[in-house]
């Protein structure tokens, strides 16, 4: 007990940052043609490799520096934390619906329901989930509603799972037996009673898996099969990024620190909103 | 007991590896784009492409190819890649040694980093160190192996350049090796500055691909430790004078592995998942770099291959991990 509070009273600042971060960068991606100093596509062979603002050979206006075609990083950054938040929110959504619906099927009804769900999560299972999500994009054709609908399509089985388990012991529970005899159909009560108890690990996991969902857009812009090339994306970012890591290393550095402060800012919101729902710990 | 036990998983896990050819051949076979297209130089007449067509099958329907596909996969017949024009099978074998040695060698640095910490953390619980280590395995977790790599390349590959960041061997090199495990082969043939090469480059992936599993090993086995270290026969060893360390590796350990041995298990596969991106990431060639070149040329059967070839691997860990989990629990060996 000692050390869940230990544990909540540590999180409150780290909470505070990840939020703070979450919210800078949402803000800058929605306000991104007022807030970009540059066209994130202008091309500027006279500008090309410029370094960040406090090396030698900086240009103003340009403070992240730019990439081997002159393109200014920071508005590439900018413009590419768009798509990041749009897969984000759509595909880990999608994910959540998909996946919380079934297991809570699978959960509440068990029998046939449950055997088929979770054979079918068996088999997604035995899939490496970036390959599937590879192979997924190229059969779809690249594009922003392929990637969000092949990150639906992988990660439910996420949502399923946990959902399932804990479907499965609220309909143990003394509450579920008085609310049929109340006279509630099994439906009904499965939307009623199960699905809100349920909810926090919904939405503890949703948190997650947006972190997630931006990271398998970085790796299929990585290997330019997420949306047009011409749009930049963080992962195609750092795909140029890495081609000329030893003669620009910032174009590199600074996309991975956005993608590694996004992702861990999801992952304690989603630590967080576990910690402040779980009856244990609480 | 067991046996039944044994039987039930091997059926479950025969319907989970067919379900898996049935996913991915449905998949494949909605792809738009003509494979037989991109073969031929412009201007091949249609006979020409309807001969290729029935050369490798596609003229048929598609339950039809399913079955033949399947029935050759049966006698060990993958079907013949489209872009390499090599029999399949042979290709994932000469890449899988290279993909097993690398997820092998990250395994064994995850379960090393990982039980060293969740010991340290175990020993000086409720202090400054518990908590640091708590706060490192957290971070560390959150952050994909993807990023792992990156990470490593800027650190290790730019800024202090040790260690080799592309390939899995310098190519100047002259490899006297028969088969395809070259780590294995080169300690066998005591060959010890080709060893020392392959780690050179193979070190920096399997760190990034071991650094996630490692922080969950370090908070599950930790966690696991210190409920043992509350019990009679752990205390009745610290009153006999063990020291705590002692009292770890000789009482407490063999208890607290089991729940951690299972979720290892479960995540080898995730880690083996893992090594599709990190290879890609440092060109290892690998089976794993191999199925994304085979995605962008849409070789079909070698896609095909290669993901079986993977859900083979993942069942194959899970029910190894199972039975050993079987075996080990003294419940589950006497039920």
């Amino acid at each position: 007990m000692d050390e869940a509070r230990v544990a909540r009273r540590g999180l409150s600042p780290r909470l505070w940052l990840a939020g703070g971060w979450l919210l800078l960068a949402l803000l800058a991606a929605i306000f991104a043609p007022l807030v970009a100093p540059q066209d994130p596509l202008a091309q500027d062979l006279m500008l090309e490799r410029l370094p960040p603002f406090w090396l030698d050979g900086a240009e103003p206006g340009y403070w992240l520096g730019t990439d081997s075609l002159g393109r200014d990083l920071l508005s590439r950054l900018i413009f590419g934390g768009r798509i990041a938040f749009i897969v984000a929110f759509a595909a880990a959504t999608s994910a959540c619906v998909i996946g919380s619906a079934l297991g809570l099927v699978a959960g509440y009804f068990g029998g046939w329901a449950d055997r088929i769900i979770s054979r079918i999560v068996d088999v997604w299972m035995a899939f490496p989930p970036v390959l599937f999500a590879i192979l997924l994009v190229a059969v779809l054709g690249t594009g922003l509603s392929s990637v969000i609908l092949a990150i639906a399509i992988i990660d439910w089985t996420r949502f399923c799972r946990v959902i399932r388990a804990e479907a499965m012991g609220q309909a143990r529970m003394d509450y579920v037996e008085s609310a049929r005899i109340a006279g509630y159909g099994r439906i009904g009560i499965m939307l009623r009673e199960v699905l809100p108890n349920v909810l926090p690990s919904v939405v503890a996991l949703l948190s997650l898996e947006m972190g997630i969902a931006v990271i398998v857009e970085a790796i299929l812009s990585f290997v330019n099969l997420s949306i047009s090339t011409d749009d930049p994306t963080w992962g195609s970012i750092i795909a140029e990024g890495r081609l000329s890591i030893h003669q620009a290393w910032w174009v590199l550095v600074f996309p991975l620190i956005t993608l590694i402060l996004t992702v861990l800012s999801f992952s304690q919101f989603g630590e967080a909103l576990k910690a402040r729902f779980d009856p244990v710990l609480r | 007991m067991l046996l039944q036990r044994f039987l039930v998983r091997l059926l479950t896990m025969l319907v989970t590896l067919f379900g898996v050819a049935i996913v991915v051949f449905v998949v494949i076979r909605v792809a738009p784009g003509d494979p037989i297209a991109m073969m031929l130089p412009p201007g091949a007449s249609n006979d020409d492409i309807a001969r290729l067509r029935a050369l490798y099958g596609l003229d048929k329907s598609i339950v039809q190819q399913f079955f033949i596909w399947l029935g050759g996969v049966l006698h060990g017949d993958f079907g013949t890649s489209i872009s390499l024009r090599q029999d399949v099978l042979g290709l994932v074998f000469n890449r899988l040694p290279a993909t097993l040695e690398l997820a092998t060698v990250a395994l064994l640095m995850a379960v090393a980093i990982g039980a060293t910490a969740a010991i340290l953390g175990a020993r000086s619980r409720g202090t400054a160190v518990e908590a640091g280590i708590d706060i490192a395995s957290g971070a560390t977790l959150s952050i994909p192996d993807f990023l792992w790599g990156l990470v490593l390349i800027l650190l290790f590959g730019v800024l202090i350049p040790v260690f080799d960041i592309s390939g899995r061997v310098s190519p100047q090199l002259d490899l006297p090796f028969v088969t395809q495990f070259y780590l294995v082969e080169s300690i066998l043939r005591l060959r010890f500055d080709l060893t020392w090469d392959l780690l050179k480059h193979m070190l920096m992936p399997a760190v990034a691909l071991a650094l996630p599993l490692a922080a969950i090993i370090a908070q599950l086995l930790k966690q696991s430790l210190k409920e043992v270290l509350d019990l009679d026969y752990v205390v009745l060893a610290r009153v006999k004078g063990f020291s705590e360390t002692q009292v770890i590796l000789r009482e407490a350990l063999k208890n607290a592995a089991l729940p951690t041995l299972t979720l290892v298990g479960v995540q080898f596969t995730f880690l083996i998942g893992g090594t599709v991106i990190v290879e890609r990431l440092f060109s290892y060639e690998g089976l794993g770099n191999m199925a994304i070149d085979a995605v962008i040329n849409r070789d079909l059967p070698l896609i095909q291959g290669i993901v079986l070839v993977f859900a083979l691997l993942f069942v194959l860990i899970n029910l190894t991990v199972d039975m050993t989990y079987a075996l080990l629990n003294p419940r589950l060996r006497h039920g």
